[in-house]
């Protein structure tokens, strides 16, 4: 058995990052991202890492070299953060619409004001629409292993599309914690060389990303919309592909003692650990609850979704972002019109919490599933609660 | 320590001191034993001579889930006796807890300050650090004491994450551990 090694998972990211061979790396450090790409950096300069470290001006710039790296052809990684994420925002839907498959890990902050640099779900909400495939880890084995799947999944010819990594910052990028690396042979078996189809050349003049007239940009948005959908059978393949030769299985909704649950509970990224505990005290005590998370954001995984909860009565959904002025919780929003044509479904209670780096303690997960539960019989809710907040 | 029992430490020092350096090595050093084992700081921009926290959770046969702060820990490790006046560093330390700190001041003292009956231990860290490293920096020390206190992980399972940590300053570091082992007194 390969050994398990106590590392920092933001360093772990640097190693898969060199296990996966990557040949470009454009980064710009920001809180709580910035031991990835350090560590990243040191990789290169040590000359452990063959790779083209590019330490750029603004993530705006970082994204920018990442879409030339990749339309070159080269294995293209970046980290970012936060406001780093916002600053990339234009760019991150050019590497979609482009069909770039650039692998980007990032570590979930909060946004600005007031500063914040602890971890929610608010970036990552902002940027949901970019056209990008989002995968959510949940600890530091995930985060690397879908390091590894990520490049198939962006390189692979039928996809040729960018993929983010979320991890939790801090509850997740400053945690030490057992890892296992795969052997470098294993991972080069698994992750074949990037082969982009049309790479810029010289010799071989292409265009990319030209304008668009109304008489062809729907075509073009509509093509993309196809392709991210399309996608989700290569990342199902790609994840059963890793499966076998690793051992350890992922799907888009991953589920959690949901057999015979009456109430479930939907959470996203590393808190959902903590919520497994929680789960594991009720269902001690004789009461029929389960956990359901997204690992597989975008494209969102309906069919898988609404398998998974069809049979509960109750679903409570825990967001860490808030959409102001709107239905509360984005996850949720996006949980209940996937839901509403369903004839049978559970009624669907929204919380957000944990926003800015609050923990949600067991206690706490507890107190939402009961309260959850109260609502739900009640039969009437606001948009959403928000959770452990004081007036 | 019982077997499948989940162990909470938590440190207390200042910004600078190593607090966090020493919940690595602990967790480094149970996961080479093939135990489970979660380290992480009190997350957040760091200020140097700031009371700081760090957390460790190790569990000799489940893999650990909770993501949170350590708010009822079974262990203490407070690195600066300067800490006592200004924090409670006992704050939530479960029923047959102990709390390990680095101090001359004979167990009455420390006690008086505590204010709370619980097992203790002290040891002189920063007299061992200032001649075995030179520096009055007790992150290696203390985890001496705690493995003393404790026996959390073995002593010579130290030795790799120290060396890998410290390169050439490893000796003196794990010279000063061991020292601290010898040197930690208990108190039921």
């Amino acid at each position: 058995m390969v050994k398990k090694v106590g590392m920092e998972v933001s360093v772990a990211i640097g190693e898969a990052v060199k296990l996966a061979n990557a040949d470009v790396i454009a980064a710009y450090p920001i809180t709580p991202q910035t031991h990835i790409v350090e560590h990243l950096a040191e990789l290169v300069a040590d000359g452990e890492l063959d790779a083209a470290y590019i330490p750029v001006e603004s993530e705006h710039s970082a994204m920018s070299a990442c879409l030339g790296s990749a339309a070159v052809g080269a294995r293209t990684f970046t980290a970012t953060a936060g406001q780093g994420l916002e600053l990339m925002h234009e760019v991150l839907y050019v590497a979609s619409a482009m069909r770039l498959p650039v692998v980007m890990a990032v570590a979930n902050r909060a946004l600005s004001s007031p500063l914040s640099v602890w971890g929610d779900h608010s970036d990552v909400m902002a940027v949901r629409d970019t056209g990008w495939i989002q995968l959510f880890t949940e600890n530091g084995q995930e985060v690397v292993d879908n390091v590894f799947c990520a490049f198939r999944i962006a390189e692979d010819r039928r996809v040729l599309l960018p993929v983010m990594v979320h991890l939790d910052g801090f509850h997740l990028s400053h945690v030490i914690e057992p890892i296992v690396f795969p052997e470098q042979s294993v991972v080069d078996k698994f992750l074949p060389p990037n082969k982009y189809p049309l790479p810029l050349h010289p010799d071989k003049p292409v265009t990319m990303g030209d304008f668009a007239p109304p008489i062809t940009y729907p075509e073009a948005k509509w093509a993309q919309e196809v392709n991210l959908r399309a996608s989700k059978e290569i990342i199902l393949q790609t994840w059963q592909e890793f499966g076998k030769a690793f051992g350890r299985h992922y799907s888009p909704v991953e589920s959690y003692k949901t057999e015979d649950a009456k109430v479930l509970l939907l959470t996203m990224g590393s808190f959902s650990e903590t919520a497994m505990t929680v789960i594991d005290k009720l269902r001690g005590e004789g009461r029929k609850v389960g956990l359901v998370r997204f690992r597989l954001w975008r494209p969102f995984p309906f069919e898988e979704f609404r398998q998974a909860v069809k049979d509960a009565e109750t679903l409570i959904v825990v967001d860490r972002a808030l959409s102001f002025g709107g239905p509360g919780g984005p996850v949720c929003s996006e949980v209940r019109s996937a839901l509403y044509g369903e004839a049978k479904k559970p009624k669907v209670v929204s919380f957000v919490a944990g926003l800015g780096g609050r923990d949600i303690t067991q206690a706490g997960f507890e107190t939402i599933i009961n309260k959850g539960i109260e609502i739900s019989q009640k039969g009437s809710q606001n948009e959403f609660e928000i959770f452990g907040v004081r007036d | 320590m019982a077997k499948n029992q989940l162990m909470e430490i938590r440190w207390h020092g200042r910004g600078g001191q190593g607090a966090v350096t020493s919940a690595e090595l602990v967790a480094q050093a149970a996961i080479s034993e093939g135990k489970y084992a979660q380290a992480f700081p009190s997350f957040g921009p760091e200020r140097r001579g700031a009371p700081v926290l760090a957390f460790v959770r190790i569990d000799s046969q489940e893999p650990i889930r909770i993501r949170a702060e350590i708010t009822e820990p079974d262990v203490v490790v407070v690195l600066d006796p300067g800490l006592l006046t200004i924090v409670n560093v006992a704050a939530g330390l479960k029923k047959g807890g102990m709390v390990i700190i680095n101090t001359k001041k004979p167990f009455a003292d420390i006690e008086a300050k505590l204010k709370t009956k619980c097992k203790l231990a002290r040891v002189d860290a920063t007299g061992i650090a200032r001649e075995t490293l030179g520096v009055p920096i007790t992150n290696t020390t203390m985890v001496g004491a705690l493995l003393k206190a404790t026996e959390v992980v073995k002593l010579e399972s130290l030795v790799e994450p120290l060396n890998h940590r410290f390169g050439r300053l490893a000796e003196r570091n794990i010279n000063a551990r061991k020292r601290a082992y010898e040197e930690t007194e208990l108190k039921e």
